[in-house]
């Protein structure tokens, strides 16, 4: 699904550059839920940004199902993030006038869905992650949880190849966060690849694969047993 | 474009902040109420020196003799000569495009002499041999009675058209004129008909003092044989006299033995060109009228633009999530550039339906404090409004386009960190 190869990236900050990722070779296959881990600064975000399309890489390469990924224009990229990826962040990132159903189908609106279609799909996806009735509130009048949940709808609305999950739980309680990852490993069991990334270990632990990356390169990779979310929720 | 969450979303954004939008719709409304306004205020102007020049034919020059300034042909310069009917049909035949061409003479004229009697009441008016063409090319509403007309021309008939003037002086209120006879220089003419002619200027009450008479009969009567005291021009619509006179002149030196460059034989007075001369007037303040308009509407332009802006800015994030979410740059140019353009054309509607107001409210002003001089019906016309709406939907672009550049011009990544 995903393949990684020599990835390098480096920022310029004034006159000196900050070599950020040095040298990843990475492959996750379909159906994984793998957890980047790191402290900050060992380049965790960059790599994650670079999978999401949002950032461009300075050398390797990067291919997504098949499609090699390089030297896109902003419209294409945008297509590109609308058509294969789906994206969680730490800090939610709901468009706060908008209410849950309307955050729920903005992807799909992007790819041009009907009005009928979109609202049906939007309020599907929100019954799944068990949001039905709050459809028509704002960001505003939901929990932190809540909203994780809105967002993890609309990152799977599109029905991407890949959900990018920046640092899910990082904004909740340890509940709430168990309540989030037990809706990923959901999601995960019915096919999709997932890649997290976090600093928190028990995070890491209810996935199935941890990736440890170290001052920008790859220091661990291994396969674990996944801890189940559903026996602490 | 018109898709319902598009519009949805324009509305949502423009009424988050109603304040800020009012007080921005403001400086366009602004703009374009006084390009409406300054357009109408010219109009109204315009319409008051029209009325000036009244229902004359205004394609009309009249043409008179001068003495010939050139020797030619054996005749010598600074010779008196007076157009005759062979001039008026030699004319007709070869100038094509001529309307009306009349022939007039005068008896009379500005501090004459009294020369009409009527029983005891005496008056000085001014005479005109006519032919019934005169009426097109200086209107006069008949009052009662008729215009002269071409039998009285063949019968050389000893008829007179006198205005409501002559009629003041020389008959008591309330008596009937038509059937009467007045004396014209000793001779009997029976009235059959009373004019008013419509004007605002200053010489109103002078030109209802005026009395036609059958042209022929007047070279009959005043002995003028075939001669012509001179004549009133008019050209068709389509073609301008002002091009025809040229050709008018060349006959008429022709015909008089004339020297060809001889440019002050033939005096004559263009009405056409002056008012042209007028109109070019009223062209050039309707041009003011926009500059100072648009540059109005210009600062309120450059407001929105700047608003715009802003927008862009408190929305960086939320840009930066719908273009991680897929949506395509372009998509979002457009929505900023059509927020732009809605709150440009909302805020001018309000101007423009403002504006109507204010004219309408001059209107009523002047409809019940009685007319000014040179001023009537200020108004704009659909055309105007046509152009005030295109200028709208440019200036919404304008101003919308830059805000729109710079809401794609920040990468998403950039934008998404922002807080």
């Amino acid at each position: 699904m995903i393949e990684i190869k020599d990835l390098h990236k480096s920022y310029k900050m004034g006159s000196n550059s900050l070599h950020v990722l040095k040298g990843i070779n990475f492959s996750v296959e379909d159906g994984e839920l793998v957890a980047i881990m790191g402290s900050s600064g060992s380049g965790k975000s960059t790599l994650l940004n670079i999978l999401g399309m949002l950032d461009v890489l300075d050398e390797g390469s990067y291919t997504l199902d098949g499609v090699p990924i390089k030297d896109l224009n902003e419209t294409k990229a945008a297509q590109y993030r609308n058509k294969f990826l789906g994206f969680v962040f730490q800090s939610f990132n709901l468009i706060n006038y908008k209410s849950a159903m309307e955050n729920v189908a903005l992807p799909l609106y992007y790819q041009k869905v009907g009005r009928k279609e979109r609202q049906e799909k939007a309020l599907k996806y929100l019954e799944q992650v068990g949001l039905r009735e709050w459809a028509d509130h704002l960001p505003s009048e939901l929990s932190g949880g809540q909203k994780q949940r809105v967002a993890i709808a609309r990152a799977m609305a599109a029905e991407p190849k890949v959900l990018l999950a920046d640092e899910p739980t990082g904004a909740l309680d340890s509940t709430t966060s168990y309540e989030v990852m037990d809706l990923i490993q959901k999601i995960n069991d019915a096919g999709n690849t997932i890649l997290i990334v976090t600093h928190e270990p028990d995070i890491a632990d209810m996935c199935k694969r941890i990736v440890h990356l170290k001052d920008g390169v790859i220091v661990e990779d291994k396969k674990i047993t996944q801890v189940r979310a559903s026996q602490y929720v | 474009m018109f898709n319902k969450d598009r519009w949805k979303e324009i509305l949502e954004v423009l009424t988050s902040n109603w304040f800020r939008t009012i007080l921005t719709a403001f400086g366009v409304f602004w703009g374009i109420l006084i390009l409406i306004v300054l357009l109408a205020a010219g109009k109204g102007l315009e319409n008051g020196i029209r009325s000036n020049f009244g229902d004359i034919a205004t394609n009309t020059m009249f043409m008179w003799t001068q003495g010939t300034s050139m020797a030619y042909k054996g005749l010598p310069k600074g010779r008196r000569f007076t157009f005759k009917l062979g001039d008026v049909d030699a004319i007709r035949q070869k100038v094509p495009d001529l309307r009306f061409v009349s022939p007039r003479n005068q008896l009379g004229g500005f501090n004459g002499t009294n020369n009409v009697v009527r029983g005891i009441k005496t008056g000085a008016f001014n005479v005109y041999g006519d032919y019934p063409d005169i009426i097109n090319q200086d209107p006069m509403s008949i009052t009662s009675g008729r215009f002269i007309n071409q039998l009285d021309i063949d019968g050389k008939r000893k008829v007179a058209v006198i205005g409501e003037g002559v009629r003041a002086s020389l008959y008591d209120v309330g008596e009937e004129a038509i059937g009467t006879y007045i004396k014209i220089q000793g001779v009997n003419f029976m009235v059959v008909g009373t004019y008013r002619k419509n004007s605002n200027d200053g010489n109103a009450e002078e030109i209802q003092k005026e009395i036609f008479i059958p042209f022929t009969s007047f070279s009959q009567a005043f002995n003028q044989a075939d001669k012509v005291g001179w004549m009133a021009i008019t050209a068709n619509d389509d073609s301008s006299i002002t091009q025809l006179k040229e050709q008018i002149f060349t006959v008429v030196r022709e015909n008089q033995k004339i020297h060809p460059q001889d440019l002050r034989a033939v005096g004559h007075f263009d009405l056409f060109e002056e008012f042209n001369r007028v109109l070019g007037l009223f062209k050039a303040m309707r041009w003011i009228a926009y500059f100072v308009g648009v540059l109005v509407l210009l600062s309120g332009v450059i407001g929105v633009s700047n608003i715009m802006l802003i927008v862009v800015k408190e929305r960086t994030k939320e840009i930066g999530i719908r273009r991680a979410l897929g949506e395509n740059p372009w998509s979002i140019k457009l929505q900023i550039i059509m927020e732009s353009i809605f709150l440009t054309i909302i805020s001018g509607m309000a101007g423009i339906s403002f504006g109507a107001f204010v004219i309408y409210l001059i209107n009523y002003f002047l409809a019940s404090n009685g007319p000014i001089e040179m001023f009537i019906n200020p108004s704009v016309s659909l055309g105007v409004v046509l152009v005030a709406l295109i200028i709208l939907v440019v200036s919404g672009l304008l101003a919308g386009f830059i805000p729109a550049q710079s809401a794609i011009k920040i990468k998403p990544i950039e934008a998404l960190r922002m807080e």
